[in-house]
């Protein structure tokens, strides 16, 4: 069974799960937040084709899509490899939010979910968050370093960069030819 | 092109590198006029700074021509333009309260993580001034890449000389918010240390929003010369003693307002100074802050503190009692560029503002490093050294 989302920790407080000083080291919950000063549906809009978020997501190489609910997504691996896994849209509340689970048999267990939720004047609140099965195995050691190295920081880039994307059109970069620009990208 | 680089502490070079090209739709690339040496640049050269690469492109003060535009920029091929050094988008919750230092977007998302480490949340990014702020390549060079162009750039008249508009990008605007963020009432005495580039707009500003009196202090005489000719009283810290000088000049009072634009390395053997300056030696401590404590010492009961000089790090023994006891407020902060250019632009074309008399040294850019270093060491006499690329080189 792949990382529930939903197995949260009981609380006495009004804090966000994710930001439970308790260590479960048997799984891994992180969420992060970012307000964008776009409609929510637009903002759902993209996030609803998957392939949309290779141009604003680090690490993946490709997502393709089977139907409607399902994706396979492909991250890059050291030394040529990749891995590889079915994602599957379990919930889908159009403008509001998308809640996805992994297939079994992937190499990587995870689930994850992304809010929009109207922020008046000030656009739009997305959180995203994802949990997943720390996995074993030689591909498992690469997926832990990629996954929880610094997991929390490279979604925090991502919805960055989606905000950068939503909000001005473009994504900033300092590269100052296309050569760096290229290299960058790679 | 050739383009001023950094390489370490005190190590700058002109070296050739490749040309900029547009990358982002709202990109315009500018062939620089006329730039500057910020004494922030100093701050750089001296290495107090981290998070620079070697190789970096510095220079964050500039102007020139629009040469190339990508497809969203609404510049236009030949029009002249001055560039703030802030980098702001213009769409996101900040740049839409006109807090363009604080845009949201200006900094490229992997740049971001630093300043949210140290900071708690990531700043605007700036040209030329480190990889926190978005590594960006600065405009001490023979062209630069401007993202944003579509909300940064204020096109100025084809006709005015560069030297008249070259400080909107910066220190002008700078020395601006810093009399605005003192709060100036009618009939106040507004006391401002530091009579650097920043220092000396601030007063000039001070009194164009109304002060009685303004009283500044610094140790270089020339530089205290160029105050007294905007009208400003002044204290050379080195012959009098700032404190009770105040004291005495304001009946006992305080200044009503306090403008610390020194910053990071203050001057002066003074013992809180001597300790820090150690502190930062052995990196225990970052920044320098003798001016601004002396500030809040003396600054009246009750009274406004405006810091436009720039910090980086974490301070010790700020007088954080004094500041409570007195009810002191504090207003800091990297210039909003953007939102001050229009009306001091109208200000310098209607000739109520004048900047061209800080300038003491042109130099051609390949003679940057040279600029560089008389500015470090002889602040007296070099209030401002701008750097020309069509310039040709000095005589040997």
């Amino acid at each position: 069974m792949a990382a529930d989302i939903d197995a949260g920790v009981k609380h006495r407080d009004d804090a966000p799960v994710t930001t439970s000083k308790e260590v479960h080291s048997d799984r891994a919950l992180l969420a992060e937040t970012v307000t964008i000063n776009r409609p929510a549906q637009e903002l759902y809009d993209f996030w609803r084709d998957p392939t949309n978020l290779l141009m604003v997501m680090d690490n993946i190489k490709a997502i393709e899509l089977i139907d409607e609910t399902r994706s396979r997504w492909t991250v890059k691996a050291p030394a040529g490899h990749e891995v590889s896994w079915e994602s599957v849209v379990t919930k889908d509340v159009p403008g509001e939010e998308i809640t996805w689970q992994s297939a079994p048999g992937g190499d990587v267990a995870n689930s994850g979910r992304i809010e929009f939720r109207d922020a008046g004047t000030r656009g739009t609140v997305v959180r995203a968050a994802i949990a997943y099965d720390p996995p074993g195995g030689t591909i498992g050691q690469f997926i832990a370093k990629l996954f929880q190295r610094e997991p929390r920081i490279q979604t925090r880039r991502d919805l960055r960069r989606f905000k950068q994307l939503m909000e001005t059109g473009e994504i900033a970069t300092s590269a100052r030819t296309m050569t760096q620009f290229e290299e960058e990208q790679a | 092109m050739r383009a001023l680089t950094w390489h370490g502490k005190h190590d700058v070079r002109v070296d050739t590198v490749a040309d900029p090209e547009i990358i982002n739709p709202r990109d315009a690339i500018i062939k620089i006029t006329a730039t500057a040496i910020c004494g922030s640049d100093l701050h750089l050269y001296d290495g107090y700074i981290p998070t620079m690469k070697a190789g970096d492109i510095l220079g964050h003060e500039f102007m020139g021509e629009v040469v190339e535009v990508g497809s969203k920029s609404t510049l236009q091929r030949g029009e002249k333009v001055v560039v703030p050094f802030t980098i702001a988008c213009g769409s996101c919750y900040h740049c839409g309260k006109q807090q363009y230092s604080a845009c949201d977007n200006g900094n490229p998302a992997d740049n971001q993580d630093i300043g949210r480490e140290l900071y708690g949340q990531p700043m605007s990014g700036l040209f030329g001034y480190s990889h926190m702020t978005g590594g960006y390549a600065g405009g001490q060079a023979e062209y630069v890449r401007v993202p944003f162009s579509d909300v940064g750039p204020i096109v100025v008249p084809d006709d005015i000389e560069d030297e008249k508009v070259l400080f909107l990008s910066d220190i002008l605007p700078t020395g601006w918010m810093a009399a605005e963020n003192a709060q100036i009432e009618p009939g106040d005495t507004v006391a401002v240390w530091g009579c650097g580039p920043v220092g000396l707009f601030a007063v000039q500003s001070a009194f164009l929003l109304g002060a009685a009196r303004v009283i500044a202090i610094d140790h270089f005489p020339h530089r205290l010369e160029l105050a007294k000719r905007f009208g400003a009283e002044t204290i050379n810290f080195e012959e009098s003693k700032t404190y009770e000088a105040l004291m005495e000049m304001t009946g006992g009072i305080g200044p009503d307002a306090v403008i610390d634009a020194v910053g990071l390395e203050a001057h002066g053997f003074f013992v809180d100074n001597v300790v820090d300056q150690i502190k930062a030696s052995m990196f225990l401590g970052t920044d320098r802050i003798h001016s601004i404590r002396q500030a809040i010492l003396a600054c009246r009961k009750g009274g406004r503190v405006s810091m436009p000089a720039v910090y980086g790090g974490f301070v010790d023994k700020f007088p954080l009692g004094a500041f409570m006891e007195k009810g002191l407020t504090l207003k800091t902060g990297q210039t909003h560029v953007q939102h001050y250019m229009p009306a001091l632009l109208n200000a310098i074309v209607e000739g109520k503002i004048d900047t061209t008399f800080l300038i003491s040294h042109t130099l051609p850019l390949e003679q940057a490093p040279d600029g560089y270093k008389m500015f470090h060491d002889n602040q007296n006499e070099v209030t401002k050294v701008v750097l020309k690329p069509d310039l040709a080189m000095a005589a040997e």
